[in-house]
């Protein structure tokens, strides 16, 4: 069953040993439990019995989390004078203004999105690194949208590390965008939309997957993104270092995904549909905590 | 057991409705297909279309899938228009493939374009059918021993071919793809999930 997941993603090799070790343990313990489970009527509690223990394995020891190195090596790319320009992010404002000291960086992600008045766009936090890699370093965006995200068992890209340090560096806070500036508002609303446009051959939205509580597609839980429970649960944890494709994975690459499963075209990183899509999720999740880089299955 | 698939039917929707009560300000819908245009550059000309709903995707995503009596009766009129039927009037094809059918959710993706074979129903996406296959989900009921609660009728066995063709002509605004009617699946493919549903040797209703 994991297998199929694992089958469908087509991933390849695998970053590093340690993880590979770690991953076989946890496949090892699915199947010991999936192998104790009575046929019939009891299925059903066991299946999500052996999901729920699977999470906590993931969880009980954060510092074996993989997307640490990533969020690390973000931090160094951050602060490495790049680009055509050869500047470092230090200058790029995330909302909190610009420069080196501390307190620029941290805190920054829990009050993303926000609205940039020098973009005059409401932005977040892998739409402002993107921005400012154009604007600051002078990076040509049509590069960096092109192939944003990493293969199965690639390492996360270098825009993907950047926002996992930056995510990091508000890990343990709690979600605080405000949100409630009018073009804040508009892109909520969109989001809110966008959240329930049936589109594509399957007629699928969001709402199709994430609308109702405690529903399985096959044996991977949906979470209920609606309901701010919930959302506040999850949404919290990206990026997230996920096993099944031994990755970091981003929001935007998220949604990426979650639109090649309704069948759409690949979405662009920076859109605003992406942007819509992350204020509304956040709006949902406010209150929740920050617990990035996340991981998961 | 239809009451316990009803129920959990209804549950579902009421999830649905609860968000739909929730107050947000409106979007002009050009600018919501504005924007979707744009979110997606490098759609090519099969991709290209699906950025844009039908009547029926308009009407349900505008409701919340809550649709007004007189929308409702519109979609289901425009969706059992939709259905086309087997020239032969036979409406079963072989479990077997049905089966297959029902595991296979290869199609439809970017990642699946060009495609390389058949499409795939996924049905156990979001039912349980067999009872050997545990890796079910639950986004939809339970069609275990859907033909032998039944009684085999044949009025539920051509029932059953609208519903898997096109969804919306039984229940508006469902979440089940329009199989049929959006040509994921074609019409024998179709008669081979009947067929998984409603003859009395299919695992779905000897019980394995
Ligand atoms: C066909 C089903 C389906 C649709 C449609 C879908 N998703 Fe998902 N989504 C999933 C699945 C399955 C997962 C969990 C994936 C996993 O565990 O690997 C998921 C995970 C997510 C997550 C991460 C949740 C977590 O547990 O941390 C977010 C956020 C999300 N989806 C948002 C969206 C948005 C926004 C849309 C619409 C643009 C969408 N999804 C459409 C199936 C879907
Ligand atoms: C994305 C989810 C999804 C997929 C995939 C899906 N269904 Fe469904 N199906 C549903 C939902 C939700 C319902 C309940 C609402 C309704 O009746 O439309 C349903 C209802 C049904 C019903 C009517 C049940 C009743 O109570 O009489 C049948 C029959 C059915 N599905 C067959 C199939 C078959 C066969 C396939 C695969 C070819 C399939 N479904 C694929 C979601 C799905």
């Amino acid at each position: 069953m994991f297998a199929d997941r694992v089958k469908m993603r087509k991933f390849v090799q695998r970053r590093d040993e340690p993880v590979k070790i770690m991953r076989q343990v946890l496949y090892a313990v699915i199947c010991s439990v999936l192998a104790m489970i009575p046929p019939a009527l009891a299925q059903d509690a066991a299946t999500e019995k052996a999901i729920e223990k699977y999470r906590q394995m993931l969880k009980e020891d954060p510092w074996s989390n993989p997307g640490l190195l990533d969020a690390d090596r973000g931090e160094a790319l951050w602060k490495t004078a790049r680009g055509p320009k050869n500047v470092s992010l230090e200058q790029c404002d995330l909302g909190k203004g610009a420069g080196k000291g501390a307190g620029k960086v941290d805190g920054a992600f829990a009050e993303l999105p926000r609205y940039f008045a020098d973009s005059d766009r409401v932005m977040d936090a892998e739409t402002r690194i993107l921005w400012c890699m154009e604007k600051l370093q002078g990076f040509n965006p049509a590069d960096l949208v092109k192939k944003p995200h990493p293969g199965g068992g690639q390492p996360v890209k270098e825009l993907g590390a950047m926002a996992t340090y930056v995510a990091s560096k508000s890990s343990g806070m709690k979600y605080a965008a405000k949100l409630d500036k009018p073009k804040e508002k508009q892109s909520v609303a969109l989001g809110d939309e966008l959240f329930h446009r049936r589109s594509g051959p399957f007629d699928f939205s969001c709402a199709t997957c994430h609308a109702a509580e405690g529903l399985r597609i096959r044996l991977q839980g949906l979470p209920f993104l609606e309901n701010p429970k919930e959302a506040r649960k999850v949404v919290g944890e990206w990026p997230a270092y996920r096993v099944s494709t031994t990755h970091v994975m981003t929001m935007q690459h998220r949604l990426l995904d979650c639109y090649w499963q309704m069948r759409m075209p690949e979405l662009q990183l920076g859109s605003e549909v992406s942007v819509a899509l992350i204020s509304y999720l956040t709006k949902n999740a406010e209150g929740g905590n920050i617990a990035a880089p996340g991981l998961k299955r | 057991m239809k009451k316990i698939s009803l129920l959990i039917g209804v549950l579902a929707l009421g999830g649905v409705a609860i968000a739909h009560a929730q107050q947000k300000p409106a979007i002009d819908p050009a600018k919501a297909d504005a924007v979707v245009k744009a979110a997606f550059p490098t759609a090519n000309e099969v991709f290209a279309p699906r950025l844009m709903p039908d009547e029926t995707m308009r009407q349900c995503s505008a409701s919340r899938n809550n649709p007004s009596k007189a929308a409702a009766a519109a979609i289901r009129a425009r969706e059992k228009a939709a259905i086309e039927y087997p020239a032969d009037g036979n409406y079963m094809g072989d479990w077997k493939k049905g089966e297959a059918l029902a595991q296979n959710g290869y199609g439809l993706r970017f990642t699946d374009y060009p495609p390389t074979r058949a499409n795939g129903g996924n049905c156990y996406a979001c039912h349980q059918l067999t009872k050997k296959e545990v890796s079910y989900g639950t986004l939809g009921p339970s069609l275990s021993e859907y033909g032998k609660l039944r009684d085999y009728k044949d009025a539920d066995v051509k029932a059953a071919y609208e519903k898997i063709y096109n969804s919306h002509s039984a229940l508006p605004c469902s979440n089940m793809p329009r199989f049929g009617a959006n040509k994921i699946l074609t019409i024998d493919q179709i008669k081979d999930a009947v067929a998984l549903l409603m003859s009395k040797d299919s695992p779905v209703n000897t019980g394995q």
